[in-house]
């Protein structure tokens, strides 16, 4: 299973590595979001109090919902989704090397948005960095579980470029709040760790439920 | 993971229905090691849908898909025993033959991917090219590395869809022969084709299948073209 | 339909006509006046629309487990349920806090969590009916996924932001309040089994149609 988990991530990696297009595409999205979220909020030349958290947040999102769609439209060229449900790997391990591959991608993106916010909207990001990476990090997995197998499923629907947001954001509000709720809490000037912590632990029980349900559901969704 | 082997494949019965369309209606037939059945028939008549069935790709409707004493509840081990060929060809476009070919010979429990991957490519006569992105390949390249890909495990049941599709005169040549080798060595092969004048010499059975049903089985088949006109009547 | 079928119908209908008399009887609440009234309408709708989600929800994970079509008919009825009885909490609940707190829409736990909830029940709708074939199990995937969602739906919202009156005021209203809202969520919910009941019927004839036609094609 490890195996196999490797060798599609090691695959995913060659495939961008060759094409650069998600990476670019994606950190490209992602800017061009920002931008059009400071023209939107920044009046008389300053932003709003605290809304650097929000935008990063919203960036994440945009961007992550463009990056899942594109990974799987990949995959339907060919049909490699069908190669990869015929090895004998457990299916699992297909989800499993997809997520490893967008979280991945997403944390690229991210190491350019956050000092990106933080600079544009005169936020205080990073003030306390480890707490930052550990919020960003883990409602990042909590987007990406969920988002990689609604992308997975709708890989055969009609309508899936529409139909993906449909499905993600409203099961993705948890991870949403969570996240910007902790990251203002983190740029504040009176650091509270105790809020800090309690959204952390949400976001990561809300991980640990979301990637075991997919994880359950994996097989019968997929097969017909 | 156990190693499963069987020696025929054989459908029950098989239906299988999308919503009111009835795309393969109360199948019924048997494929045994060493031999090449051949599923002929018109578009829509079925073919890709029973072979996606026997792939465990699609759940029948309703009847049952054995192999030999196993049914598809055996999962993993019988999918390893099992080899495609789609219509549409299972390769990464930016990757080279050689990655394609490894990648999945690594997926199917291969140890030595790289040694297999090159082998296969020599087969295919395609070793001068094999690091080379298979999207500069033309079809027929193509092709024959998705053969390869289907075929590096060694399965026991290989099956191919529409194989003959756009491949020059020596490319056929070639795939006719890897086919009948496939055969010699005890492979169950089961492909569906078009290509009446090319299945004539190679089939061993054929089922001929009209509208999802199979209106005619023959072994050992000749005169399949106006068997065919007879039959199918198009 | 069964038998009993149209004489519950006419006990519903019953119900829901005398409801305004019973809840015009209701004694006035001090503070919020007349208006308080349309409570006895929106959280009936409210209980609805969450045991609707929670039976499309598990009618979801028992589809998806065994592939019984039984289970995906109910899952799709208790679905629109969730959508129509949401629809109705959503309205009904910002007419009273117009009167009761001034503001029209307020993001408080409670209210927002029926939001994000009645959204999930409405995309289960649209991928049912614009994801073409196959996306039957798609939506129970959803299902299972909004229905799990729930409790942290509800935590992340309500440390949020909150001010909506604690659930405590059910039981403390005296008999003569308490009355009227028990009258009418029986109502509300005879309505819920009744469409639901509906519902399933309805698809269960399409069923058996799509079936019939199969055979008939096997004959030709």
């Amino acid at each position: 299973m490890l195996r196999a988990i490797w060798l599609i991530v090691r695959k995913d990696l060659t495939v961008e590595v060759r094409s650069r297009e998600l990476a670019y595409t994606t950190l490209f999205f992602a800017v061009s979001c920002v931008l059009v979220f400071a023209f939107s909020l920044v009046q008389e030349g300053r932003a709003a109090e605290g809304v650097g958290a929000g935008v990063l947040w919203m960036a994440i999102m945009f961007a992550g919902n463009l990056a899942l769609g594109r990974t799987f439209e990949r995959e339907r060229q060919s049909e490699t989704l069908r190669a990869l449900m015929l090895v004998p790997a457990p299916r699992p391990a297909v989800y499993l090397g997809k997520l490893t591959g967008i979280v991945f991608l997403l944390a690229l993106t991210e190491a350019v948005l956050v000092p990106l916010v933080a600079l544009l909207f005169e936020s205080a990001l990073l003030s306390h960095p480890f707490w930052l990476a550990a919020v960003v990090a883990t409602g990042t997995v909590g987007f990406a579980a969920v988002g990689t197998l609604f992308a997975a499923m709708l890989v055969r629907a009609r309508s899936r470029d529409v139909l993906l947001p449909v499905l993600l954001y409203p099961i993705t509000v948890p991870v949403l709040i969570a996240g910007v709720r902790a990251t203002v809490a983190i740029a504040q000037p009176e650091f509270e760790v105790d809020v800090v912590r309690f959204w952390l632990m949400l976001l990561i029980a809300f991980d640990v439920v979301f990637i075991t349900l997919a994880l359950w559901t994996f097989e019968p969704v997929m097969t017909d | 993971m156990t190693n499963v082997d069987f020696d025929e494949v054989s459908a029950e019965d098989v239906s299988r229905h999308f919503g009111r369309r009835r795309a393969v209606s109360r199948m019924t037939f048997r494929a045994s090691r060493g031999t090449i059945l051949g599923l002929l028939g018109p578009n829509g008549a079925g073919k890709s849908t029973l072979l996606a069935m026997l792939a465990t790709l699609l759940r029948p409707s309703s009847g049952s898909i054995r192999y030999g004493a196993l049914g598809t509840a055996a999962g993993p081990a019988l999918r390893a025993r099992i080899g495609v060929l789609g219509h549409d060809l299972f390769l990464y476009p930016e990757l080279t033959a050689r990655e394609n070919l490894a990648f999945f010979a690594g997926l199917y429990g291969i140890a030595d991917t790289n040694s297999h991957a090159r082998a296969a490519l020599e087969r295919a006569g395609l070793d001068t090219r094999s690091e080379d992105p298979v999207s500069s390949f033309s079809r027929g390249m193509r092709q024959r590395v998705a053969l390869e890909r289907a075929l590096i495990h060694d399965p026991r049941l290989a099956l191919l869809d529409e194989p003959f599709t756009g491949l020059d005169d020596a490319s056929t040549g070639a795939l006719v022969s890897r086919l009948k080798t496939l055969r010699d060595s005890g492979a169950i092969v089961i492909l569906a084709t078009h290509d009446l004048d090319l299945a004539e010499g190679l089939l061993d059975h054929a089922l001929f299948l009209r509208d999802g049903r199979i209106v005619e089985a023959m072994t050992a088949p000749d005169a399949l073209r106006s068997t065919y006109r007879s039959v199918i009547g198009r | 339909m069964p038998k009993w079928f149209q004489p519950t119908t006419l006990l519903c209908a019953a119900l829901f006509a005398i409801s305004p008399f019973v809840i015009a009887n209701a004694p006035y609440e001090s503070t919020m006046g007349l208006v308080q009234k349309v409570f006895y309408y929106h959280m009936p709708s409210a209980w609805v629309f969450l045991t609707a989600s929670v039976v499309c929800g598990i009618a979801s994970a028992r589809f998806l487990a065994t592939g019984d079509a039984r289970h995906d008919r109910t899952a799709l009825a208790a679905a629109e349920m969730a959508v129509l009885f949401g629809l109705l909490t959503l309205v009904t609940g910002p007419l009273w806090a117009r009167k009761a707190w001034g503001t029209w829409w307020i993001w408080d736990a409670r209210i927002t969590s029926s939001l994000v909830g009645w959204m999930i029940a409405w995309a289960y709708l649209i991928l049912r009916q614009y994801g073409g074939p196959g996306s039957e199990k798609l939506s129970a995937g959803l299902a299972l996924f909004g229905m799990a969602n729930v409790p942290f739906i509800y935590v992340s919202v309500n440390y949020w932001r909150t001010i909506h009156p604690a659930t405590t005021v059910v039981p403390k209203l005296p008999f003569e309040m308490g009355f009227p809202l028990l009258f009418c969520l029986a109502a509300f919910y005879l309505l819920m089994f009744l469409l639901m009941k509906l519902r399933t019927h309805v698809a269960e004839q399409q069923a058996r149609l799509d079936a019939i036609y199969l055979s008939l094609d096997e004959q030709a």
